[in-house]
């Protein structure tokens, strides 16, 4: 699985994005955001607000409210999976839905999580007026869209790179479209996939906590989870209590590893595309389980009967009827009306989100805002380099012993998946108590999350490591400075950029959070744009909310065009050595 | 052409499969190259024909207009009366690199050939065991594509295309990744089954590029001239099955092909290459395999002068490895080329008495004098105030001749040489060509 992380994370590397669509994403994405949001409010009647308190601090009722956000989980998992199918497919088959959603996609994926919240929180709770399925749908949704992007990548990119001879074969035989899809496309697009669910999935911890206790303005979601159950404790300032979700989420993550994620990579295995079997295979004892006992077999094979039953339909007019090319002046007017049209929705977003914007916030609010995004900036650029100074080594150093990496590994993984924002109360006391400034103390837990996607991707990088380079430096008795940074550094440099790129995304998404802590009713609150959409989602202050989230994703965008992406194609390009 | 007893007639059969005027262009209207140039061909019931030629002469975009799978851009193809639109009922293919779904096993990859035809589940069950069987696969029936070798995964390809019972087989160079042992065996494997009538095909499409598999194999033989792709010859080959590589008529005809091939007799003088343009595409050939070339054929016992198939078969060369090799030496007069035999000119042999210097010397001086895009480049970095250039200059250039990739291969190909000779230097971060030697 090492090895898999630096090939599915170029998956999402995305080289093929055109970039002046991302002007009319931009405005389409937010404009939706915002036409969710006031809809909502007009046809809001005034909400009861939810029966408090909903979660009740005993841990005796903890493993029903680690459950229901377990479930909560699946059922966002289940729906990205759906959007991914759709979305990705869409986007891969045809040309003028790719050049928009393409780019879409890209904007969506820079839109903080939280901020998504802020946005819809409104919207899904007039849905189901007055009652718990509104805040449920809330919060599957924000999990939702901490998940579906990057897999909706990984998917667009398997699409679009099935090797040409498999494609050419299931021509030759006459597949239909459908068949296709299912024989060929899907399964060569598995491996990928389930990478990137394992990845959303670690992340999606985070935002589910988030997300079940979040006040919008006068509306307050409070669903009875892990989450609900940690604000209650922090609102009651009771640590033990604290505690007691600290172990509970970490049997979760394990229980959810061991039970869904480690059985599904030993199986999508089989989908690999190398035809080589040099790589040890991934193995699963649960997996072993499904497959080997009777009883499972039994239950499962009617399902299995049904999926290829499904997969051999045609669907489609019989292949002689398919015809190859058309005719190529229609297609171009085509084109020209599906721009425009394209352009004209563009421009009415922009219009109302300008309008929207304008009419709660002045110029003085831009540059304030654009001030804190530099607060918020810096604080993301400081943390990853004394992440990287620090875990870079440790990694290398690692990942040289692979007994020692065999076990670091794992933990790693463990610890990314964990969400941080369960430790943020011990910071807080820990500052409160010692009048730390927040500006310079709350900064580190934008990073606890998410620094172990740096440790983890070096472990990987240097295992990957060719032995022969090793020997090679060793017989020319290369050491200290040079050997890091002739030897070790740019042959772990790839995987040190794809896990950097994680864990910078994870960081801003954090801030959100991280910037503004509360401790019963201490508050600790720092500079920066997090803080501000925080602060502003409280107050429901949509005008300030919307500014706030635009300037984050421009910032996240900006960060990822003028530095990530070049780096990575730097890495790509000059220092791979496969 | 070769004094050979023709114990057995050509077929006679009827044509199943035509290729009237077939035509096909680089996407971009580039300066009028094509890949294929008003190709006609036609199949008939009994035979294998074999379409022989060099990399890039457009033998594998010929079957897959055939096989429905891309568009001609001129002409067409009649296949049972009909013109071919899209992939058809009975053409079946077989890929170079196997193209095995490796998710699926042997026997879901073989019956993966019947799904889209809507054969019951039980028939298709049927078929696809009797085909694995015809084709010596039993036992593997339940393996992975990955747990295989090269040589069964291409046994699985083509139990895959017959199990479709097909009229018209269709192979896409399917020895060219197998190991040479193991590609004879599936070759009279196939050849006996053929013979012995126990395939349900009527005709089989050969693409090949390996001279001797198609004397082996095939009943007729197109070879194919490069830029553009077109039928330069048309040959008959009428010995009986099973045939002997050995024999002295077999070799005759090895020999006379290689002559066909290296003396490119649609253009100009035989034996005489057209001088190189400025936009010619170059093969990327590198340095050591000139020298290497030049050095085995100056001694001993060939001292100056061999015959070409017998050369391949001694350095274990493929027709596209040795050609551009030979050609380039042409170029740069170092050798030519008669009657299928390579003739070392005298600058060539004292090449291979030289040291390393001097040889870079003296192939510097060749290149300047007879590659014009060197002599260019060269010229355009000395005009210069700073004796810089971007290569997407020269790049460009390329591309009123040739496609895309054409012109990044022939660029990179003039760099590897000039960095040889030492007449120019490539930052390949930069992109710029400069004269600086970063040694100095």
């Amino acid at each position: 699985m090492q090895g898999s992380a630096i090939r599915y994370a170029s998956l999402t590397a995305r080289g093929l994005l055109p970039n002046r669509w991302d002007i009319i994403a931009f405005p389409l994405v937010f404009g939706l955001l915002l036409l969710a949001a006031r809809g909502a409010r007009e046809t809001l009647a005034p909400l009861s607000a939810l029966k408090e308190p909903v979660v009740s601090l005993d841990p005796v009722n903890l493993p029903e409210y680690a459950l229901r956000t377990t479930l909560r989980m699946l059922a966002a998992m289940i729906a990205s999976l759906l959007f991914t199918i759709t979305y990705g497919t869409l986007a891969a088959k045809s040309r003028r839905a790719e050049v928009v959603l393409v780019p879409l996609l890209d904007i969506l994926q820079s839109v903080p999580v939280l901020g998504y919240i802020s946005f819809t929180v409104a919207f899904f709770m007039s849905l189901f007026p007055g009652r718990v399925a509104g805040a449920e749908a809330a919060a599957i949704f924000a999990i939702f869209t901490s998940q579906a992007w990057n897999m909706t990548f990984s998917f667009y990119q398997s699409l679009r790179t099935v090797p040409r001879d498999l494609e050419e074969a299931t021509r030759c035989f006459r597949f239909s479209a459908w068949q296709r899809f299912w024989r060929l496309e899907v399964p060569f697009a598995m491996p990928g996939l389930v990478w990137n669910m394992m990845m959303s999935m670690s992340g999606g911890w985070f935002f589910v906590v988030a997300s079940e206790a979040i006040t919008v303005g006068d509306k307050t979601i409070t669903l009875p989870g892990i989450g609900a159950y940690l604000a209650q404790a922090t609102a009651e300032r009771d640590l033990r209590a604290v505690g007691w979700v600290v172990l509970t989420m970490i049997a979760v993550i394990i229980l959810y590893d061991q039970l869904l994620f480690r059985p599904l990579v030993a199986w999508v295995d089989k989908f690999r595309f190398e035809q080589t079997g040099a790589q040890t295979a991934p193995s699963s004892w649960f997996l072993d389980l499904i497959q080997q006992s009777r009883l499972f077999r039994t239950l499962l094979h009617p399902a299995s009967l049904l999926l290829g039953g499904f997969a051999r339909q045609r669907l489609s007019p019989p292949p002689d009827k398919a015809r190859i090319g058309g005719s190529r002046s229609l297609a171009r007017a085509m084109d020209v009306v599906w721009f425009v049209a394209v352009l004209a929705v563009a421009v009415f977003a922009l219009r109302t989100i300008i309008a929207h914007v304008a009419s709660g916030v002045g110029w003085h609010d831009v540059l304030d805002v654009a001030k804190l995004g530099l607060f918020t900036l810096l604080r993301v650029v400081v943390l990853i380099a004394i992440a990287s100074l620090i875990w870079v080594p440790i990694g290398v150093k690692v990942g040289l012993r692979p007994r020692l990496a065999e076990k670091i590994q794992p933990l790693a993984q463990f610890l990314a998946a964990f969400p941080a924002n369960l430790l943020f109360p011990v910071f807080v006391v820990a500052i409160v108590r010692f009048a730390l400034n927040p500006d310079i103390w709350l900064s580190p837990l934008i990073i606890l999350g998410t620094q172990w996607y740096i440790l983890f991707n070096v472990i990987a990088g240097t295992m990957a490591y060719p032995n022969d380079f090793r020997e090679a430096a060793t017989n020319f008795r290369m050491r200290g400075w040079q050997w890091w940074r002739r030897v070790m550094l740019p042959g772990i440099f790839p995987y040190f950029v794809t896990g950097a790129i994680t864990a910078a995304g994870g960081a801003w998404n954090a801030s959100i959070v991280a910037e503004a802590v509360s401790w019963g009713d201490t508050r600790v609150v720092a500079h920066g744009l997090g803080a501000y959409i925080a602060e502003n989602t409280a107050a429901g202050d949509y005008p300030k909310i919307v500014l706030g989230i635009a300037v984050m994703s421009i910032l996240v965008t900006a960060f990822n065009r003028l530095l990530w992406r070049p780096l990575y194609a730097y890495a790509e390009d000059r220092l791979r050595l496969d | 052409m070769v004094a050979i007893d023709t114990t057995r007639k050509p077929p006679t059969g009827e044509p199943i499969l035509t290729v009237c005027g077939v035509s096909r262009g680089f996407e971009r209207g580039s300066g009028g190259v094509r890949v294929l140039d008003e190709v006609d061909l036609s199949l008939r019931v009994g035979e294998i024909v074999g379409l022989l030629g060099r990399s890039g002469s457009g033998k594998s975009t010929l079957l897959r207009i055939i096989a429905g799978l891309i568009r001609p851009s001129g002409g067409q193809v009649i296949y049972r009366g009909r013109p071919v639109n899209g992939p058809a009922d009975g053409i079946a293919m077989v890929f170079q690199t196997f193209a095995l779904f490796p998710w699926l096993t042997v026997l879901q990859n073989v019956e993966a050939g019947l799904e889209a035809l809507g054969v019951s589940e039980r028939e298709s069950r049927r078929r696809a065991l009797s085909a694995i069987d015809l084709i010596g696969l039993d036992g593997f029936e339940s393996a992975y594509p990955r747990e295989l070798s090269g040589g069964m995964r291409q046994r699985v390809g083509f139990a895959r295309a017959l199990v479709v019972e097909p009229t018209i087989l269709l192979l896409d160079e399917p020895f060219s990744a197998l190991d040479v042992l193991t590609a004879e065996t599936i070759r009279t494997d196939l050849l006996d089954l053929w013979i012995e009538r126990r395939l349900p095909t009527k005709s089989i499409l050969l693409v090949t590029h390996n001279i001797e598999e198609a004397v082996f194999m095939c009943d007729r033989i197109l070879l194919f001239s490069s830029n553009p792709g077109r039928v330069a010859a048309e040959i008959e080959v009428p010995f009986p099955h099973p045939r002997n590589r050995l024999d002295s008529a077999f070799r005759q005809m090895v020999d006379d092909i290689y002559a066909k091939m290296t003396a490119r007799p649609t253009i100009g003088v035989p034996g005489q290459l057209p001088k190189l343009q400025i936009g010619s595409r170059l093969p990327p050939v590198s340095t050591n395999v000139i020298a290497g070339l030049i050095e085995t054929v100056a001694a001993p016992p060939y001292n100056g002068k061999a015959d070409l198939p017998e050369i391949a078969r001694t350095l274990q060369f493929e027709i596209d490895d040795l050609f551009p090799v030979v050609e380039l030496l042409q170029y740069l007069g170092f050798a030519e080329i008669t009657d299928g035999d390579i003739v070392l000119s005298a600058a060539a042999r004292t090449f291979a008495d030289l040291d390393t210097q001097a040889r870079k010397t003296m192939f510097a001086e060749r290149l300047l004098a007879s590659v014009p895009l060197a002599q260019h480049i060269r010229h355009v970095l000395d005009e210069r105030p700073g004796h810089q250039a971007p290569r997407v200059r020269f790049e460009q250039e390329l591309e009123d001749y040739l496609s895309d990739s054409a012109a990044e291969e022939t660029l990179d190909a003039i760099i590897s040489w000039a960095r040889y000779a030492e007449i120019f230097a490539y930052d390949d971060v930069a992109e710029m060509f400069s004269l600086e030697d970063p040694g100095g």
